[in-house]
Formats: C-alpha cells, sequence, structure tokens
C-alpha cells in the first residue's frame, strides 16, 4: 500500500482523526506523516489530549517525529482503533481496547493515578471474582483480630470459611 | 421536573441555596462515567448506524425504567440546550451539539440529569446546593444502580468502571464543590490555596468547568484521582479540603473587616450601587458586582438578600436566558440594555420581601 499523500513511499501510518465530527483515515508514509502532522494535530487548545499522548509513551505526530513500531503495532478488534490514535486523542476506542492494550494502559494509568487496581464499587451482577477476594481480605483481618484476642474457636470458623471461599473463587 | 421544565423554569434544584455552608459552598456535584461494553465510545461515533446502534442501546435499556425520561438534543433548540448550560446541568461540549444521537436523561424530581453519549455513553449527574456530597452521591448511586441492571457496563475486574478517557478510569466519579472566594482571591492568597489543594490530588477550574474562567470568583474544586480510591476516600478527601478552605475564606473575611474596615464597605456599597442603578451592563461585571454583594450581605455590610435570589439572577443575566425572558434574540447590547432591567425586576423580589 502507497502513502495516500506522496503515493510514492509506501505507507507505514494509519491514521485517524476526527475532522468536523467525520471521520478520516489516511496510510501515510513517514515522511508525509511528519509534514502532515504539523497541519493536522495542532489543532490549538488540545492540551489535555497531547499530554495525554505522551503519558503513553510518545509525542503528537506533530512534533515531526513518527515511530513505526507503534505505528505498525495492533489494532482493536473491536472498533479499529490503533495504539497511536489513542496517543493522538488521549481517549481510548471501546471497552475492549483496555484489554487490546492492556500492557500499554498499564504504566499510563500507574502515572495518571499512582494505582492500578480499582477498590470502589462493583456492579451488581458481574464482577464476582473481585467480590469474593474483598470478602476473603475482610475475613483474613478479622482472621487475625481473633488471634491476636485469643479467640481460637472463631478463629477456626474464619478459617474454615476463608478456605471455602478461596475454593469457589478458584472454580470461576 | 421535566427536561422542558429544567430548561424555562428561571430556578432549579440547586439554586434554592437550601444547604449547609451555602454562604461560600455554592453547589456540591457528583458525576459518574459509565459505559456500554463492547460499543465504541462516544467520539467514534463517526458514522450514523453505529453512533444509532449506540443510540438504541441506551434507549432500549432506559425504557424499563419509569422514572427516567430520555431526549434527543436534535428536540432542543440552541437557545434551549445554551439554558442547560447556563444551569451548570450540561456541559460546554454537550450544549453544542445538535445530534439526534446524543441527549439528556432526566429523572421525574429533577435531581439526576444524565448526559447521553456525551464523551462516555452516560454521565450520571446529581447536582444539590450546599455542602452535600454524600446526599450526592447516594442520588447518583441509586440512578447507577437502576440502570445497571437494564444496561451492560463496562466494567474490568483490575480497572473498575472503563471510561473513555483514561483519566476517569476506576470509579468513574468525579465529585466538586463549587466554592464562591472572594476575600481569598482579593487578598492574593488563592495561589497558596490552590497550590496546597493541588498536592492533595484535587483540581481547581472555573465556573463552567474545564478550561473556563474563574468569573465571579467562583472556582469548582473537583478530585483528579478515580483509580484506586474508594468513592468514600474520595468525597471524604474532597468533603475535608472544603471544610479547610471555607475556614481560611472565613478568616480572611474577618480579617478584611478588622484591617480594611473602610475600604471593604466601600468596595461593596459601590458594586451594589452599580449592580442597581447601571443602565448598560455586561454579564461578567454583573458576576464580578455581585461577587462584591455577596461578600457584603454575607458580612452584614449590607441589607440581606436571599442567596437563592442572588442565584437566580447569576443564570437570568446569561445571554440565552435574558432571550428566553425577552422573548426574542437580541445582540450584544440589547442584551446588556435588557440585563440592567432584569437586574432591577429580580432585586425589586428582595424590597417586597
Amino acid at each position: 500500500m502507497y502513502c495516500d499523500e506522496c503515493k510514492t513511499r509506501p505507507a507505514t501510518v494509519s491514521v485517524t482523526q476526527m475532522y468536523n465530527g467525520n471521520q478520516v483515515h489516511l496510510s501515510l508514509c513517514s515522511e508525509c506523516a511528519a509534514k502532515k502532522g504539523v497541519g493536522l494535530f495542532n489543532l490549538g487548545g488540545a492540551s489535555l489530549p497531547k499530554l495525554l499522548g505522551s503519558f503513553f509513551g510518545f509525542g503528537p505526530l506533530g512534533m515531526g517525529q513518527v515511530q513505526p513500531s507503534i505505528a505498525t503495532g495492533k489494532t482493536c478488534p473491536n472498533c479499529g482503533v490503533s495504539l497511536i490514535t489513542i496517543g493522538q486523542h488521549g481517549r481510548l476506542g471501546c471497552s475492549t481496547c483496555y484489554e487490546v492494550f492492556k500492557e500499554h494502559l498499564e504504566p499510563t494509568l500507574r502515572r495518571i493515578h499512582g494505582n492500578t487496581v480499582h477498590t470502589g464499587k462493583l456492579p451488581k451482577k458481574g464482577a464476582g471474582k473481585v467480590k469474593l477476594q474483598r470478602q476473603i481480605e475482610q475475613l483474613k483481618s478479622e482472621l487475625q483480630a481473633a488471634v491476636a484476642n485469643e479467640q481460637y474457636e472463631k478463629a477456626a470458623e474464619l478459617r474454615d470459611r476463608i478456605k471455602e471461599l478461596e475454593k469457589s473463587k478458584e472454580a470461576r | 421536573m421535566s427536561l422542558h421544565d429544567l430548561v424555562k423554569s428561571p430556578t432549579v434544584d440547586w439554586m434554592s441555596a437550601e444547604g449547609p455552608e451555602s454562604d461560600i459552598v455554592i453547589t456540591s456535584r457528583i458525576r459518574l462515567a459509565r459505559n456500554l461494553t463492547g460499543l465504541p465510545f462516544p467520539h467514534l461515533m463517526g458514522d450514523q448506524k453505529t453512533a444509532e446502534k449506540v443510540w438504541d442501546t441506551i434507549r432500549e435499556g432506559i425504557k424499563n425504567i419509569p422514572d427516567l425520561e430520555m431526549t434527543s438534543m436534535n428536540r432542543l433548540s440552541d437557545l434551549e440546550r445554551q439554558m442547560l448550560l447556563e444551569k451548570h446541568l450540561i456541559s460546554p461540549e454537550h450544549s453544542e451539539t445538535a445530534s439526534p444521537y446524543r441527549g439528556i436523561i432526566v429523572n421525574k424530581t429533577g435531581s439526576i440529569v444524565i448526559m447521553a453519549n456525551e464523551e462516555d455513553h452516560l454521565r450520571i449527574q446529581c447536582l444539590l446546593p450546599g455542602l452535600q456530597l454524600n446526599q450526592a452521591y447516594r442520588y447518583a448511586d441509586d440512578v447507577d444502580d437502576l440502570l445497571e441492571k437494564n444496561l451492560e457496563y463496562a466494567f474490568d475486574e483490575q480497572w473498575g468502571y472503563l471510561t473513555s478517557c483514561p483519566t476517569n478510569v476506576g470509579t468513574g466519579m468525579r465529585a466538586s464543590v463549587m466554592l464562591h472566594l472572594p476575600a481569598l482571591t482579593m487578598t492574593n492568597q488563592k495561589g497558596t490555596v490552590f497550590n496546597n489543594i493541588a498536592q492533595l490530588g484535587l483540581t481547581v477550574r472555573g465556573l463552567y468547568g474545564e478550561g473556563t474562567e474563574a468569573l465571579g470568583n467562583f472556582y469548582q474544586v473537583s478530585n483528579q484521582i478515580t483509580l484506586g480510591q474508594t468513592e468514600e476516600d474520595i468525597i471524604n478527601n474532597l468533603w475535608t479540603v472544603t471544610l479547610h478552605v471555607l475556614d481560611q475564606e472565613r478568616n480572611t473575611r474577618k480579617r478584611l473587616q478588622e484591617e480594611m474596615k473602610h475600604q471593604l464597605e466601600d468596595k461593596v456599597w459601590r458594586s451594589y450601587g452599580l449592580l442597581t442603578h447601571a443602565r448598560v451592563i455586561t454579564s461578567n461585571e454583573v458576576l464580578a458586582l455581585l461577587s462584591d454583594v455577596a461578600l457584603g450581605v454575607d458580612l452584614k455590610i449590607l441589607p440581606p438578600i436571599p442567596r437563592r435570589i442572588m442565584n437566580e439572577l447569576m443564570v437570568a443575566i446569561m445571554p440565552a436566558h435574558l432571550q428566553a425572558a425577552g422573548g426574542r434574540k437580541m445582540d450584544t447590547w440589547e442584551r446588556d440594555v435588557f440585563r440592567a432591567q432584569v437586574i432591577k425586576k429580580i432585586l425589586s423580589k428582595v424590597k417586597e420581601g
């Protein structure tokens, strides 16, 4: 496939842009991408996406740099978005992107939030494993307290319940 | 309150000022970002088919909840959408779209306003007067539970609720308070205060949220971090910081009154004079004057004006509300003239009692 712009060099970068509410797909060579970058990506005022882009480990194309290793990398099979597009918009394409780009997102989330594990609300349906895990942790701290207070009968009871819960967690 | 009432009514719930600390804390807001699993996030709804699918999925889910009513943005006029923005019920971004696939979902009491297909598929919001973060969370949480029964949320066991922007992942919750801080602003202390706030993982924004100016000495303080903290942690942190800022604002007010009595009284009375006697006035000027007047009322320098009337005034003088009240389109100059009349009319309610 050749570059949409110069039509002579092979295309190495796939670009998806939102332009006036429409999606524009372009396949470019690295030279043209760098040239076009100035006009395409300096839309002004969009400092948050740029900042987020840098969180993903690369700056926007407007800086005149192209990183083919990422550009030629995988896209999300559900929504078709690539990691480079995510970097440019500072937004993911769909919930599946979180699985597909998990390894790239992990450091990003750590840099933004200082954490990578959700501890808040769980939906009523689903999230069964986490609910069990949280229950186990709760019982474990109760177990410690029971042992410290020499309530051995209660401790034994708690220990059995923890074992049970761990079994059903494994089974999932 | 239907969406229509929210648009037309001169006041909505948060403007009643019936909440704790409502002299300084104008509103408490909770916003929960939720998305539907497997469907492209709103910024990727490029073609009509995709957009329709997302919209229909939401509508199907809402259908079984009698308390909720869903309206497309194309059912509202430009003016009506702007009025919702001026009442702080939707974001600037959402007010600009007339798309049939973006919309607003409200409950019967009007305490919940959900933006559909803004940055995320759903943004559940609850806005209450005064410092009522826990109450606002409870309302938003209840609606979230209802929606979850009818929709497939995007949720990851490790990362929590998945959102379009990674800055919202986890709880998907943004808790915020709108504060009126004239004394800290006047004495140039807000820089120090806001720096301290930033170190506690909170951020300060202007009157209409992200990227807007702090008009009328109003500041929005909200949490930055959404992953790794529980909803309770986030709310408690913001709550504690808010009480601290309230203390600093009140202390500064007291000091101003002790050390600069005449300058303060002069400033407040001049602003009151301009506000009540101007014949041509811009909205920014009103917000600046109203800030001084509110301070004067709080410190009993001026005769009492109920906060709900000042809140009503703050919204009534904005361009879309003015034009709705006047019943016609007005250019900037006409608005500035009409605005001065509206101010007099609203403030005359005070004298009547």
